[in-house]
């Protein structure tokens, strides 16, 4: 049981993490069609915010909670910023974004080094996150529950702000048809800035249970940012349902694999199985149904 | 209340507007009529500020407009039903409304207008005929409070009751709230019927013009046929 239950619970977890990542991109990427290779490093300037609120509040207990709001701030800024001096000049020409971005997420993660060093910092679990519970034999870790209710939070709040508020109806109206929204008034460019706020701070929040997992590092999103981009188109370009079924399968998936095989096979594995889902399926585990000209 | 001056515009290198002028005084309303591909759409576009000028100017209220957003021109009053009965086909009826306005006496007021959407509030549009659409397309558009709608084929591939019903809509709205109207039709007896003067475009340039009603058929089969 213990061969399930290990790899099914922390693959889980993993799947949170890549949900947080993903939410930003479904946004970015999947309903703007911008390719950010630097999303990854807003996990990383999450954790790293984690990493600074500690030192700044030594109790643990306090510093996790601001952690949250600072980490979606200090990546969302540097969302916005990326936005607005790099993006905003690139909208249409897709592979320039992509070589562009890359480059930036270099240089993001070399200003990290700069900055904290090479070696990457530990991040101190506050106590009441010290404990495990168990599952059929597994000793659950309560901070990869807390991984995964933190993106369940991510989620809820997004999936809130999309439907119900005025800024929601903004980004799905922008990202459906630009040129009508703009026409009934919408300031699509001031949409699309707060989208990539809202999208990077997403994955600021996931640097945060990131960091409790793994640390600080400066290339710590880099491993995730491949999967991310994959969790998208799987689970469907801007589909929120579909994000959340791919991003658990593709964590529970490399999960077992790494459990069962090793973690390089993992990752090709579970990527041939994305590529082979995508053959049969290229438009995703969800599509929108309409009817006819729209 | 809109101007365009000696606009040039087109796509890329391929110009589609070749020195145009058109006005629609203040309460007016004036009718673009041509065949396809005769600039129709993009005139209104460059309206808009969907498409840049390269050379001349767009005119609103007496202000120059050219160089703002279609966003910015909304705000001034200008609103647009573009062509094709488009929406936001993922969100019901009620939230493409609630894009612009929370108000809910705005929104009934428009409900007023189209009451056929009003039991088809929580429908996706992309689930609306086309016809359904294009009330909401209108009545969306009213939202925004324009002094100047500008209509873009509104009765295309739309059922002739709804038709009807838009044409009964725009005379409203016309005689009823002093809008301003410039709209393009392909259907040449509606388009007179509904303005006081017209336009015929072709190939990007005004080939003739008059005074609207059902007696100038003739003139613009006419030039039409040129």
């Amino acid at each position: 049981m213990d061969a399930f239950t290990t790899p099914l619970l922390t693959g889980t977890a993993t799947g949170a993490i890549l949900l947080l990542a993903a939410l930003g991109l479904t946004l970015t990427f999947g309903q703007m069609g911008v390719i950010n290779m630097a999303h990854g490093e807003f996990l990383m300037a999450g954790a790293y915010a984690t990493y600074l609120t500690q030192q700044v509040v030594t109790n643990t207990d306090v510093s996790i909670v601001i952690a949250v709001p600072v980490a979606f701030l200090v990546a969302g800024g540097l969302g916005l910023l990326l936005e607005f001096f790099v993006i905003s000049r690139m909208y249409h020409r897709p592979l320039d974004t992509l070589l562009v971005t890359v480059g930036v997420g270099l240089v993001l993660q070399q200003l990290a080094r700069d900055l904290f060093g090479a070696q990457g910092d530990p991040v101190v679990a506050p106590g009441w996150l010290d404990h495990q519970i168990d599952v059929f034999g597994y000793n659950w870790p309560f901070r990869q529950i807390f991984t995964i209710l933190l993106a369940l939070a991510g989620l809820a709040a997004l999936a809130a702000l999309l439907k119900y508020s005025s800024f929601g109806r903004q980004i799905r109206a922008t990202v459906q048809n630009r040129d009508l929204a703009e026409t009934l008034g919408v300031t699509t460019r001031r949409v699309d800035r707060m989208t990539f706020f809202v999208g990077s701070g997403l994955a600021g929040v996931g640097g945060v249970a990131l960091a409790l997992i793994s640390g600080t590092n400066p290339t710590l999103g880099t491993g995730y940012i491949i999967p991310a981009f994959l969790v998208v188109v799987a689970g469907g370009l801007g589909n929120l349902t579909g994000t959340v079924l791919a991003a658990w399968t593709v964590g529970v998936v490399t999960a077992f694999c790494t459990d069962w095989i090793n973690g390089s096979m993992a990752q090709v594995i579970t990527f041939a199985l994305v590529v082979v889902f995508l053959q049969v399926r290229p438009q995703g585990l969800f599509t929108v149904r309409t009817r006819g000209l729209v | 209340m809109l101007e365009l001056r000696g606009v040039t515009a087109g796509y890329g290198r391929a110009m589609v507007l070749h020195d145009v002028d058109v006005s629609v005084p203040a309460g007016g309303a004036v009718s673009i009529m041509g065949h396809n591909g005769a600039g129709k759409s993009t005139l209104l576009r460059v309206a808009t500020g969907l498409i840049a000028v390269r050379s001349g100017q767009v005119l609103l209220d007496g202000e120059d407009v050219t160089g703002l957003r279609p966003s910015a021109r909304v705000r001034r009053g200008l609103g647009y039903v573009p062509q094709g009965q488009q929406s936001f086909p993922q969100m019901t009826t009620l939230e493409n409304l609630q894009l612009v306005s929370t108000v809910q006496s705005e929104i009934d007021e428009v409900l007023d207008t189209f009451p056929a959407l009003t039991t088809l509030l929580p429908r996706r549009a992309g689930l609306l005929s086309g016809g359904q659409r294009q009330q909401l397309a209108i009545a969306r558009t009213l939202l925004t409070k324009p002094r100047m709608l500008i209509l873009d084929e509104p009765t295309e591939g739309i059922q002739p009751n709804v038709v009807a019903e838009i044409e009964r809509v725009i005379a409203d709205l016309a005689s009823r709230s002093g809008m301003s109207l410039l709209l393009v039709e392909q259907h040449v007896g509606f388009a007179l019927r509904s303005t006081d003067s017209y336009y015929v475009l072709q190939s990007g340039r005004i080939t003739g013009l008059g005074d609207g009603g059902e007696a100038a058929l003739d003139s613009v089969r006419e030039a039409m046929a040129v």
